[in-house]
């Protein structure tokens, strides 16, 4: 993935025609428009709902004291996460891009890799291993080591990406190395790992699966527990969802601002050149040391707790047909999921890279609000505006790619933003002048410059819908299953050596992309952008 | 079972995002004004069937249903009833196409289904669902011929449901930590201070909160209430089901813990029953601590194939199927004359206490009294 600093553009020696370009234009609003809408349509259930609930309830469910020692955890387990995804992302991402570190391309595949496990089987792996991990600290690390990918492929891109002048002037002014890095380097990298944290956080705070598991009681899980103790009274899953939805916006809004205004663009034309490799030299095995053992725990120890529970188990009798099966459908699920949500990304990320102003910065954060509300949310939303107003669609295939596509919209938005906005807009320009049409331009020109980095976004959510759960049990068409859904089924009985096919088959899938990932982060100089 | 592969040519993903996308506009123009009104339930969800769609069209292809078949929502397990629902279509003749989640999600999405259900029968988990939909105006009385195989204590009071097993509380032990001898006798012992900081509890579980309604029922709420604080003040272990309780007290972490009987007899069939340290201990003094809770099942309220689902039921009641459920599961059988599994006691020598399962579907003020004392 290419989440990279938004380049400013070279000055144009015409500023009224370049006004005349920045208009924006009414198609593509009107398609980010239809696809923003569609994003928050969990809102627009939530509100729906709101208004039928008896205010007083409302008021008393709000402030109750557990609601707000549930909300107090999941901003602190998501600011924790966010902190020590920011520290292994950025770290392992500086080491691989600027170091002379051994085995730097087994390192890059590695650092990816933790994006294929899903949290709820690492959650599992940890506390069937280490009962003590659970609670807040080891949901914050078992959390930490499935997230970190989500700022080390961004900030990996933007580091090899970016052109080292910046950090020469600054060491040729005689700035150290740590200071150089401090100053210039974290300033330059800011944009891409806001935009990774951003999606670190708002995992956090949406996921349920590894929380509960690991026994830290979150605003999801109160959501969850509400709705499952009494199906028929919504206050207080809805009123938790709103609190849920508050304090996304917060983040969102805060990750926005956090961007600041600085320039990260190149200077001058032409290509730039690869930066400076640090020698790492004594510091080179303490470092190794490091990323082993990370590695080796967010890898490690699910590998080890599968391959136990597959050796361990009576009722892994292997059915082979149902695995190849569940297999099948997920990757169909998934490979349309994924095309699903980016091309409903392009509309909005394109809108987001080419124009300034509030409305294509509104529909862009418009698409990343949905992203926190729960699993459970986004299904019920969906089947309420299915069942009402699309019953044709209801527990069809196009309905679950549509869930995936509202769960996994930042994702891809992310994704086409920061890989349209590094190629140079100059060249749709030209474009235009020669006479091209806009939709003309848009495939002729944008879409294949940015293609690479898109390709890494639909990775992305091919990934992200293999893994997912409560919308496909929801919405999928009777009688199909996933492997995330059989891996639900078998260890709801817990038959955990009947599931650890299901959740070995799940892993090695994702790990297929997660190494593409991983292998494009590692490549050296050219190549993508 | 994988119809969906084959529906997705290439060109085909084209047309279905063309189409998503059509739905997403049609519902930004239509807003969501004017829709059935107060909670989720059953009654009155038809307003909104001639709402516009922009893809009516896909209807004729996506149908997301056969209608040839009965639906069933599943709130038990696949690996466990799979074979039942493959039995009865061998039996019968009629195709059933299944759909299976956990039952309080299944409770859930039929709510918010309403009229519209494709549904016609839902097996649940526990009686709490089941009285959660009866209370929408979901489901339909069943006939009695239906609901007399089944002790009244085990069927709903309107004839909405009838419960199919039946699911003991018992306290797990380890023997290692604590002999016989020493087990509490009922559930106030379990607040002794010798237990400090060695119960282990789910309090988000449905099958706790049953219990601790039954508290409720029987003896008041005030003795729930000081149940609740009892376990708070003695810092019993916090757990998120009767499954991890149970490997809690295998592993002794703590001592004790209150779960359903067969979680133990899972594991054992799981892991070999020499593997298995924990011990079950059965309360039978009539109080909560014996309480029986049920699965049951129910056909719903807009069933379009009704005949069907009736021989559903009659097939889950039939001595095969109980007599699977008893072997597979160590469920009580509930239909008389079916015989337990062997390692089990009697279902009546249990003591379960006299308590109307209906009584269930007051949930909600337990779990606020849960709340209150700050459990879970």
């Amino acid at each position: 993935m290419t989440l990279a600093p938004t380049q400013t553009r070279a000055p144009d020696p015409v500023p009224a025609s370049r006004r005349a370009r920045r208009r924006v234009p009414v198609g593509l609003s009107l398609a980010a428009l239809v696809v923003a809408s569609i994003a928050v349509l969990p809102l627009l259930y939530l509100a729906f709902r709101a208004g039928q609930l008896n205010a007083d309830r409302v008021a008393e469910v709000a402030t109750r004291v557990r609601s707000l020692e549930q909300l107090g955890r999941s901003v602190l387990l998501a600011a924790v996460v966010t902190a020590g995804s920011l520290v292994l992302g950025v770290g392992s991402a500086w080491v691989v891009a600027r170091t002379d570190v051994p085995l730097r391309r087994l390192w890059a595949v590695l650092a990816a890799l933790p994006l294929a496990v899903p949290t709820y089987v690492a959650a599992y792996a940890w506390i069937a291993a280490v009962p003590e991990v659970a609670g807040f600290g080891g949901a914050a690390c078992v959390l930490i080591l499935c997230c970190y990918p989500y700022v080390y492929l961004p900030v990996v891109a933007t580091l090899r990406g970016v052109d080292p002048a910046w950090e020469e002037a600054s060491r040729s002014a005689g700035v150290g190395p740590l200071a150089t890095f401090l100053r210039v380097t974290l300033r330059q990298i800011r944009p891409a790992a806001a935009a990774g944290s951003l999606l670190v956080a708002l995992y956090v705070l949406s996921d349920f699966g590894s929380v509960s598991i690991l026994r830290y009681e979150t605003l999801t899980v109160g959501i969850y527990r509400s709705f499952t103790n009494n199906p028929f009274d919504r206050t207080a899953p809805v009123v938790l969802s709103g609190l849920l939805v508050l304090v996304t916006a917060i983040v969102v809004i805060g990750e926005a601002r956090s961007r600041g205004r600085g320039r990260y663009s190149r200077l001058g034309g032409g290509a730039a050149r690869p930066a400076q490799v640090v020698r790492l030299g004594a510091r080179c095995a303490p470092l190794l040391a490091g990323m082993a053992a990370v590695s080796g725990l967010a890898l490690g120890v699910p590998a080890v707790s599968l391959a136990y529970w597959l050796a361990v188990g009576q009722s892994a009798t292997l059915d082979l047909p149902g695995i190849i099966g569940a297999a099948s459908t997920s990757v169909v699920f998934a490979a349309g999921g994924a095309v699903v949500t980016t091309l409903l990304a392009l509309p909005v990320g394109l809108l987001a890279a080419r124009h300034a102003g509030w409305f294509p910065r509104l529909m862009e954060r418009a698409a990343y609000v949905g992203h926190a509300v729960p699993g459970v949310v986004v299904a019920l939303s969906l089947v309420f505006f299915a069942v009402n107003y699309a019953f044709g669609l209801y527990q069809s295939v196009p309905l679950v790619l549509f869930a995936y596509a509202v769960l996994f919209l930042p994702l891809a938005v992310a994704g086409v933003h920061a890989s349209a906005a590094q190629s140079p807009p100059d060249l749709e320009e030209v474009a235009r002048s020669l006479g091209s049409r806009p939709l003309e331009v848009l495939r002729r020109v944008t879409l294949p410059l940015a293609a690479p980095g898109i390709a890494a976004a639909a990775v992305l959510v091919f990934i992200s819908s293999m893994k997912e759960l409560t919308a496909t049990l929801m919405l999928q068409p009777t009688g199909t299953s996933t492997l995330a859904t059989e891996l639900w089924t078998q260890t709801s009985t817990r038959a955990y050596a009947a599931a650890a096919p299901y959740a070995a088959v799940l892993v090695l899938l994702s790990a297929v992309p997660a190494y593409l990932l991983g292998r494009r982060s590692g490549r050296w100089g050219g190549g993508g952008t | 079972m994988l119809r969906t592969q084959r529906s997705h040519p290439p060109g085909r993903r084209v047309r279905t995002a063309v189409a998503v996308g059509a739905f997403g506009l049609t519902l930004s123009l239509a807003g969501c004004g004017g829709e059935d009104a107060e909670a989720a339930s059953c009654a009155g969800g038809d307003t909104a069937g001639g709402s516009g769609s922009g893809s009516e069209s896909e209807e004729a292809e996506v149908e997301p249903v056969d209608d040839a078949q009965l639906v069933v929502y599943s709130g038990r397990n696949e690996e466990l009833v799979g074979p039942l629902y493959e039995q009865f279509t061998d039996e019968t003749g009629v195709e059933v196409s299944v759909r299976y989640a956990d039952s309080a999600t299944l409770a859930g999405q039929l709510l918010e289904e309403g009229s519209r259900t494709p549904a016609d029968v839902f097996l649940s988990q526990d009686a709490g669902a089941l009285g959660a939909l009866a209370k929408g105006g979901c489901l339909v009385e069943l006939s009695d011929e239906v609901l007399d195989q089944v002790p009244a204590e085990y069927r709903s009071d309107d004839g909405n449901w009838v419960g199919l097993t039946g699911r003991a509380r018992v306290i797990i032990y380890n023997p290692d930590l604590v002999s016989e001898g020493e087990l509490p006798d009922s559930l106030e012992d379990v607040n002794d201070e010798q237990w400090r900081g060695q119960v282990g509890i789910a309090p988000g579980n449905a099958s706790f909160q049953a219990m601790v309604t039954a508290i409720r029922v029987l003896d008041g709420e005030d003795a729930a209430r000081s149940f609740l604080e009892g376990l708070v003040d003695n810092d019993a272990e916090i757990y998120e089901g009767n499954g991890a309780i149970l490997d809690a007290v295998d592993a002794g972490d703590v001592a004790i813990g209150l779960i359903n009987h067969y979680y133990r007899f899972e594991l054992a069939a799981e892991v070999g029953e020499d593997n298995v340290t924990a011990q079950l201990h059965y309360l039978q003094d009539g109080g909560a601590g014996s309480l029986v809770n049920v699965s049951g099942v129910a056909q719903l309220a807009q069933a379009d194939r009704a005949e069907d689902a009736q021989a559903l039921i009659d097939f889950l009641l039939s001595e095969s199927a109980q007599t699977y459920f008893a072997v597979e599961t160590y469920e009580y059988p509930l239909v008389e004359g079916v015989p337990v599994e062997d390692s089990l006691p009697d279902l009546d020598s249990l003591e379960a206490p006299e308590f109307d399962l209906s009584d269930l579907d007051s949930l909600a003020v337990t779990t606020e009294l849960i709340d209150e004392v700050g459990l879970s």
